[in-house]
């Protein structure tokens, strides 16, 4: 499914991290994924594997932080978590909710070697 | 986020390392492993160049609409009966989105209307590139609205942003009417929902209309719920009428906006 585009999105963002600290590996990532942003986890994991392969992060662990849905209510103020396929504010059962959490689809963390240890590189 | 210095807000910062084999002489342990504190979404350059899709079509004005289900739900069947309905009074196109063949487009174009094919070969979605690249086959200075028939698909397609300004879903009435229930992530994102072939509703009798409504609502979703069907033109009234009041409205909207400059130069 489009989880293997997604995961050529982070491989993407991973080297332009790993570029910019002057990284030549990356042991792990960390990655936030809501349940409202149409992602599976697992279906996450074996593409990366693939999505990996030939880039920076081609040993990287793949770290997965599943993140409730979660609603805020603007009529009785309540904030609550909630299934995906159910949204309505569990307290008063009012329909003018915020989704305030549930749709992050985030690279939070990034593990990585430097080739040069970062105290030469700032301290020449 | 950051256990090191709390930073945790998408915005903070772009990008900064703590290194965690500090000694307390300052000196650093040979080859250490840093982690990155970073907050940047999978999908951004997607979501990047769809802004710049949206960009473009609201320097002229066009309101483009993207249409979503299931295979088969009718959406291409829905179109030729929209561009008859809209004849003479609004200019259309349409980007057709398929794993394979030039059918729908062909259908399409038979009706007058340029259409441009996109093939996915295997991807189950559009992405805005995809779409980005149609737009150059296309004469937006000669156009009132743009269809995007997405990917048959209730799954991928909803992650990706391709620059348009409205969802709309169609759910057929040969199936679940629990399907909001089953793929929240699509019909959460719908600015209307079309339950469509509804003149099958005489002879199918376990589909009922307002089941399906029941598990839209349930997703905290207020778009209006229409039922139509392409083979009784008189009951898409509703539909056209709120293509004419959205496309009344983005064009207000849209005047209000610089046009952007040297958009073909940085494509």
């Amino acid at each position: 499914m489009h989880e293997l585009a997604v995961c050529q999105g982070l491989v993407d963002e991973i080297a332009r991290v790993a570029r910019a600290q002057g990284a030549d590996e990356v042991q792990a990532v960390t990655v936030a994924v809501g349940a409202l942003a149409g992602v599976e986890s697992g279906l996450l994991e074996r593409a990366f594997v693939i999505a990996r392969a030939g880039t920076v992060a081609a040993q990287a662990r793949l770290q997965l932080q599943s993140l409730p849905a979660r609603v805020a209510c603007s009529e009785c103020g309540a904030e609550a978590e909630v299934a995906p396929n159910r949204l309505l504010c569990p307290a008063c059962g009012g329909w003018r909710v915020r989704v305030v959490g549930g749709e992050e689809l985030l690279l939070i963390r990034v593990e990585l070697t430097r080739a040069v240890p970062a105290a030469l590189q700032v301290q020449v | 986020m950051c256990a090191n210095c709390g930073c945790a807000v998408p915005g903070d910062h772009a990008v900064h390392a703590h290194g965690h084999h500090h000694h307390g002489d300052g000196t650093h342990a040979p080859a250490p492993s840093e982690a990155v504190a970073v907050l940047t979404g999978l999908l951004d350059a997607n979501d990047r160049e769809a802004k710049h899709n949206r960009e473009h079509l609201d320097a002229y004005g066009v309101l483009a609409v993207n249409l979503m289900s299931s295979p088969g739900a009718g959406k291409t069947r829905l179109l030729e009966a929209t561009i008859d309905a809209l004849a003479g009074r609004l200019r259309i196109a349409v980007i057709e989105g398929d794993l394979e063949t030039e059918n729908d487009a062909r259908r399409i174009r038979a009706k007058g209307v340029p259409a441009v094919q996109i093939t996915t070969g295997t991807a189950c979605h559009l992405d805005a590139h995809m779409v980005h690249d149609a737009l150059h086959e296309i004469d937006l200075g000669n156009l009132d609205i743009l269809f995007i028939e997405n990917v048959g698909n209730l799954v991928c397609p909803a992650a990706f942003d391709l620059g348009q300004h409205l969802n709309v879903t169609l759910l057929s009435v040969t199936e679940g009417a629990d399907k909001p229930a089953k793929y929240p992530v699509m019909f959460r994102a719908s600015d209307l929902l079309l339950l469509t072939k509804t003149d099958l509703l005489a002879v199918i009798d376990d589909f009922d209309p307002q089941e399906a409504r029941g598990h839209f609502r349930a997703l905290a979703n207020p778009a209006p719920v229409f039922q139509v069907s392409a083979r009784q033109p008189e009951t898409l009234a509703p539909w056209i009428a709120w293509l004419e009041i959205q496309r009344a409205h983005r064009r207000a909207t849209a005047g209000s906006q610089p046009r952007p400059q040297a958009w073909n130069a940085a494509a």
